[in-house]
Order: C-alpha cells, then structure tokens, then sequence
C-alpha cells in the first residue's frame, strides 16, 4: 500500500536556509546541503527546496547547490522558486532532481505547465499555489483566492478553478500553501485541503501551518485525503525529528515509511 | 581500442542518468557512462536506466543501435540490471503508446494501471511514491534488505511477466498486485527508482556490482 509522505520543506535564500512567519522575519537556519542531508539520514520521504529570492532578483536557480544535493541526497526532492522557463527546468533536472516546482510562473504563463509535462513527464512539474481565504463570492466560488509574491499580491483567480486547470494543463502534483495558515501553528487549514484534494486527482500536498505531529495526522486522514504533509519549522526550529512525526501518524493508522 | 568498464551505464537520454551515477558512486562502484554499443558489448555489467515513456525509450535506443547490443550482453550471461522504462523494455511488449514492441529479453506484457471499475476516490495514475516491495524469495540483489522495504515509485505502467518464477518481487497499488523486480539468469530489473529509493536502494546497487550470477 502507498505510503503517505512526510516533506521537508527548506526554504533558501542566498545560499542560506532561512524560516519566516508569512514570508517575513526571516532568520537564516543553516546550509541546505547539509540540513537536506540531515532529512534524509532521519528517513524523510522527499525534500523541498525553494529558491525564496530567485524570482524576485531575477535570478536563476543555484544548480551547483542542486547538484550538491543530487550527490548526498537519494530520495526524490523537488526545486522551486527561480525556474524561468523549460531551459531552467531541465537544468534542474538534469542535475539531478526529480521534480521542478512552478508557482507565480504559471500564473503569469500557465503553458509552462503544459510545455514542461510535455517535455519531462507530468510527474515532473509540481503546481506550487499559494492560497487566501477571502470568503465567497460570484468571482470567487471557493472562497480561497490565488495569491503570488508571498501573498502580497492577488490574482482574482479562484483555487479550485486553478488546481483544476493545473491538472488539466499536466501538473502531475499540487503543493497547496495555506497563506492565513503558514507559519501560525495551528493546523493545516482542513477545508482547503479537502477542497482542493476532492477536486483533482493528482496528488495534493498539505502546506502551511503544522505545529505539532498530530497536525500532520490530521491533513493525511482518508477524510481530509492530502496524499502529503509539508513541514518546515516543525523540523528546522521546533526540533522534531522525522522519525516522531511518522510516529504520530503511524499511531492514527495511517500507513507511513519506518 | 575501448578500454572495458567493469560497469557500463547505459546513456540513451533517460532522465535519471545523473541520479543513477550519483548513486553508484555514492556506494563506491566506478562505471562509464555510455552510448557506445561496442562499450555496452565489452563492460562487465550493464546498468539500464530509464523515466518517461515505452515508445520514445525504444526509439532511442534503436537509433543508438544499443538495443541489439544489450541483446547480445544478456545471451553473453553479463549482469544486467534494469530501472523503471529499463526494467520495462526488457519484456516482449508495452501497451504504451499504442503499442510498442522491446526487446523480449523476459517473456511478458507490460499493462496500464486501469482502477475504472473501482469506486471513487479511485487510486491515482501514476502510482508515484512510496510502496512496499514483498520478496518472493533470496536473491543477491537483494541481500542485507528486509522483505516488506519500502522504495520509491513512478510509474502508470507495470510488468506483467508471463513466468511466475520471474517475479522477484511484488506490490500493491489499488486491487493490483503487480510484478516490482523481476529476475532470470543474469537480468535483475525493478520498476521502482533503487537511485531514489535511499538506503534499500543503494544497497541494490552495491549488492548489483558484487553479483556473480
């Protein structure tokens, strides 16, 4: 039976993991090599890492530090955050991830997801989308809103819509951030994720607001049905180790890797 | 004059060539990366990888002439170990686009996740992630790894080999339990990605360069 998976998630910024509350505040935590090596000695299902100043410096994505990765790290990890165009997604690749991760991009541009699928595999290209709860309305269906740039700008595009149209393009997985939920410890926000989970049917990763083990529990239930929970601060800062979140999944019946 | 490499990593634009090369070089196993056939021919084992589609994959390495030399390097008795599209092109054919006929190296299909008759949700397509393998019985590849280990899969096609006794190990994934490492004589293949699939994984690897068949 497939295993539901625990991701890392490591946010950098110039060469540095870095940890904010909502995109702000950031704190630099360590060397992504090191810290995704870390990960996965303690046995994680698969690593993030995201390039947080790329897009906005205009930047390329750090191969060598992908490569570096590539070399210590044998599980899938996916990089986001500065892809650019097809040519960037196939450097990444090449390099030695498995999967590139398209956000404020496919916003902008949504054929990069079809082009990308179409060149490296649906599997290849994860949708990042970053989410605010606005409330209902004739525009606004869902009541969860499409956001870039952190959240400091919206898109008037409807999240539901958006996944759909993600699945439809090529995205062969959506990594779903709770922009009200990030960084506030209290839970995934649920009913996103079971919105946005029922809606399609790639696989949907949780993002944003896990402070405790159960917390991950919780979003990967049948009921909820995440395929995945991200974390970030719950490892890099809170001091939970892997291992204890899998515990506390594995103790809710929920099959996980040991 | 080719000098032979011990281990000849088969280069025929597969996606996961880096990772396949980091990992045999994280466990210590020196290889070539080639797409020389007469390369392939000479190594003391081969090393298939592959990611993406049955047809394309063919396609590839009939241009690069390399698959009548991975023919003739599994009569020779050379250690062959295929991944994921590798380990799929070894049987007769995949219904993969279309229809695509491979190398017929193990006698068998390779078929398409279908779960339309099952109620929703319905598991999605392609089983990506990780998936216990059970072992049907010993092998070297498989020494030192524990029945019930866990590797890394993506995949929306599997192996269905028509001989029993070529099914090394096995998986579920919706109502189907499909065939996820095959071996005969001097082939070994997996479905799943060993290159990503962590400790268990590397340890494939290692124990792969060590196998005398």
């Amino acid at each position: 039976m497939l295993a539901k998976r625990v991701i890392v998630c490591l946010d950098v910024r110039n060469g540095q993991v870095t940890k904010g509350v909502k995109f702000k505040e950031n704190r630099d935590l360590g060397d992504p090599v090191s810290m995704g090596a870390e990960y996965y000695r303690q046995g994680v299902d698969e690593l993030v890492f995201y390039d947080i100043t790329a897009s906005a410096e205009g930047r390329g994505i750090d191969i060598e530090m992908v490569r570096n990765v590539a070399r210590e790290v044998f599980i899938p990890f996916s990089v986001g955050g500065g892809i650019r165009n097809l040519q960037d997604m196939r450097e990444v690749l090449l390099a030695g991830a498995e999967k590139v991760s398209v956000n404020s991009l496919a916003v902008r541009d949504p054929s990069i997801i079809s082009h990308g699928a179409k060149a490296f595999g649906n599997q290849c290209i994860v949708l990042g989308m970053d989410v605010l709860k606005v409330g209902a309305s004739e525009s606004l269906p869902s009541g969860y809103e499409v956001v870039v740039k952190g959240g400091r700008e919206r898109t008037g595009i409807d999240a539901v819509s958006w996944a759909r149209r993600a699945e439809e393009l090529g995205a062969g997985e959506i990594c779903l951030n709770s922009i009200d939920a990030d960084g506030m410890k209290t839970g995934y926000e649920l009913d996103l994720t079971s919105m946005i989970a029922r809606a399609v049917t790639i696989p949907v990763i949780a993002s944003g607001g896990a402070g405790r083990p159960e917390h991950l529990a919780d979003v990967l239930e049948p009921r909820i049905g995440a395929d995945a929970a991200l974390v970030a601060s719950l490892t890099h800062i809170d001091g939970y180790t892997v291992g204890a979140l899998k515990a506390a999944i594995a103790q809710r019946g929920i099959a996980v890797r040991i | 004059m080719t000098i032979a490499p011990s281990v000849a990593l088969v280069d025929y634009g597969a996606g996961n060539l880096t990772s396949v090369s980091l990992a045999l070089s994280h466990v210590g196993v020196s290889h070539a990366i080639t797409r020389d056939p007469d390369v392939i021919r000479s190594a003391g084992r081969v090393v298939f990888p592959g990611v993406g589609a049955a047809g394309a994959s063919m396609r590839n390495i009939q241009e690069a002439g390399i698959d009548q030399a991975l023919r003739e390097v599994a009569r020779a008795g050379t250690p062959l170990l295929g991944i994921c599209i590798g380990c799929q092109i070894l049987l007769d054919r995949s219904q993969e686009d279309g229809g695509t006929d491979c190398l017929g190296l193990l006698p068998g299909e390779v078929e398409r996740f279908d779960f339309s008759a099952l109620p929703e949700p319905r598991p999605k397509i392609p089983h990506m992630g990780w998936n216990p393998v059970s072992f049907l019985r010993e092998h070297p590849v498989l020494e030192g790894i524990p029945s019930g280990a866990f590797f890394y899969f993506v995949h929306s096609f599997y192996p269905a080999p028509s001989r029993q006794e070529d099914v090394l190990g096995r998986s579920s994934y919706g109502d189907r339990t499909f065939a996820s490492i095959l071996a005969r004589d001097n082939l070994v293949a997996t479905q799943f990605h060993a290159e990503k699939s962590g400790v268990h994984g590397l340890e494939i690897l290692k124990n792969f360069s060590r196998w005398s068949p």
